[in-house]
């Protein structure tokens, strides 16, 4: 049979023609997405660029007219970010490895998961809410502390997801190799499966880190803000994100200049981490 | 042969003398769950000698290996239930140390397995769990174990690469000198050599040969003639069922149930 007899000339042309049509759409919704990204850059390089300077590194937020920097809001931040990564790494990758190894298909197990899933979307203003409930109203006092923890809770849910997704990625026979030698598995697990894990889980680390850093809502209710230096986070503590929420809104022209300065700062970070991030993927995909 | 007798149905079990006994095998049954996949195995693996099981795809003979160092254990919803004595001791029993048996009874499986770490990390990997040796006898260890799974020489300048950085043949027989390395009175091979180029394979058939004066070997395999070159026994299970078990040479040449003849004349399977 030659090829000439499969189908008719208008079927093919019917076919072509709706091949053209769907390529075109998608070419079309991605340039509108990526534009709207690009705006968003370049409206963030323009105005950030202009109000960056070593001030901004150096000294603490101004009141309006004076000169001053971000320091106080940059060590916060930095300060309540490494807090609440340290916390939710520490239950998310204890939730993640048991979701992976122990839990299986029983009930408690899909319970766990479903509801990490309900918190994996959860609306960070509720998160706020909810610490400021448990940790500020009872003590009477916003607190980095707070802070920390609503921030905590917005990352777990992602590192238990990552920590269960990579270790069942991970080959049963490496699971049963190591059992097969004498080693209960627990060992087995922290020895070789978190190790041969490790890059996956550190994506997931390092993703966490960047949804967290740039959240406001939960350190609205939480941490507040702080016009002085200070490294006790007892205290309301100044963070990136309400400082910009608070400066961008003002009517003060070195404020806001601060607040682009300020978002410019946090989209780098974030794109620095999410390229580390992909890197290290990448290179766990050649090993 | 009268064949109203349904033949079909014969088995053959030949029985291994007492004081030559390693592990012997009584009335296993297994189920997955509902399924049952092991049905009343009886018979006995000999003391330094290589017993291969063979039978097509999905006859339980890889159920029948997880059960000797109780793999199976792993999962719910998996049990055997019957008795497997080593040297006396049944280690179906409810209050075995499962780490201990393991330890005593290794395994090597189908894909090589290197942990991420170094050669001779992963050799130590075992032998570090059961014994505290010196840095130098650990060296030792480490030697003779890649020595006898005929590794040495390849590796001995990159112990401290990773285990990773292997071929798939020398992954696999870094796998076996793990498995020696904690000096194992019996050796479990889930097809050792189906992930294996010919020369890899040949060179891991060497080693099984030379393992037998120390270690008891039970070897699972689809190639019929790696189990005719390496074993002393061998044991042909259909469907579940221990169709046949004899001395590896006997079951090759004189089968003498129907179904064996079949299946190694390739009627089948």
């Amino acid at each position: 049979m030659s090829l000439s007899t499969k189908g008719t000339g208008a079927r093919i042309a019917r076919r072509r023609a709706a091949d053209l049509v769907f390529t075109g759409f998608c070419v079309t919704v991605t340039v509108v997405a990526l534009t709207a990204l690009a705006a968003i850059l370049w409206s963030l390089l323009t105005k950030g660029l202009g109000g960056l300077n070593l001030e901004v590194f150096t000294k603490s937020t101004p009141a309006p007219g004076s000169a001053g920097g971000l320091a106080n809001a940059l060590v916060g931040s930095i300060m309540m970010c490494g807090l609440a990564m340290v916390i939710a790494n520490v239950i998310g990758v204890l939730a993640g490895t048991w979701l992976a190894e122990y839990a299986g298909k029983s009930r408690y197990g899909a319970v766990v998961r479903f509801l990490n899933d309900v918190l994996l979307s959860a609306p960070s203003i509720l998160v706020g809410l909810f610490v400021y409930e448990m940790l500020v109203a009872p003590f009477h006092g916003f607190s980095g502390f707070a802070g920390a923890v609503a921030l905590s809770l917005l990352a777990v849910p992602v590192i238990t997801r990552t920590t269960e997704d990579v270790l069942v990625l991970q080959p049963a026979t490496l699971r049963e190799a190591g059992v097969a030698l004498g080693a209960p598995l627990s060992f087995i697990i922290r020895t070789v499966l978190w190790r041969s894990a490790r890059s996956g889980m550190l994506t997931g680390g390092l993703l966490a880190f960047a949804r967290i850093s740039g959240e406001t809502a939960p350190l609205l209710f939480t941490a507040l803000n702080n016009q002085f230096f200070s490294l006790d986070l007892t205290h309301p503590t100044a963070n990136l994100p309400v400082v910009i929420f608070q400066f961008a809104l003002s009517a003060y022209d070195d404020w806001r200049r601060l607040a682009w300065a300020g978002a410019l700062i946090i989209a780098a970070a974030v794109l620095g981490v999410t390229v580390l991030a992909r890197t290290i993927a990448k290179e766990q995909r050649r090993s | 042969m009268n064949t109203m007798t349904a033949p079909d149905f014969e088995t053959s079990i030949a029985p291994i003398p007492a004081s030559q006994m390693k592990l012997e095998v009584k009335n296993l049954d297994f189920f997955y769950g509902k399924t049952q996949s092991l049905k009343s195995i009886s018979l006995g693996f000999a003391r330094n000698q290589v017993t291969a099981l063979i039978g097509p795809s999905g006859c339980g003979k890889s159920t029948l290996l997880r059960t000797l160092n109780r793999m199976y254990a792993l999962y719910p919803g998996q049990r055997a239930e019957g008795e497997i004595l080593m040297d006396g001791e049944n280690i179906l029993a409810p209050r075995m140390d499962l780490a201990k048996l393991r330890s005593r009874i290794g395994m090597v499986f189908q894909k090589p397995t290197p942990f991420p770490m170094s050669i001779y990390d992963n050799v130590a990997f075992g032998v570090r769990l059961y014994e505290k040796l010196s840095k130098p006898d650990m060296d030792a260890r480490v030697e003779e174990s890649l020595r006898r799974a005929a590794l040495w020489d390849e590796v001995k300048d990159k112990l401290k690469e990773s285990g990773l950085g292997l071929s798939g043949g020398q992954q696999q027989r870094l796998c076996v000198a793990r498995g020696v390395a904690v000096r194992p009175e019996v050796l479990l091979l889930d097809e050792p050599t189906s992930a294996l180029d010919p020369i890899s394979s040949a060179r891991l058939e060497e080693t099984v040969s030379q393992l037998k004066v120390d270690h008891t070997i039970i070897i699972v395999t689809h190639n019929l003639g790696q189990a005719a070159r390496i074993s002393d026994y061998t044991g042909f299970m259909y469907l579940g069922e221990m169709v046949e078990f004899g001395p590896t040479d006997q079951v090759f040449t004189r089968p003498s149930t129907r179904r064996t003849s079949d299946y190694i004349t390739g009627r089948f399977g």
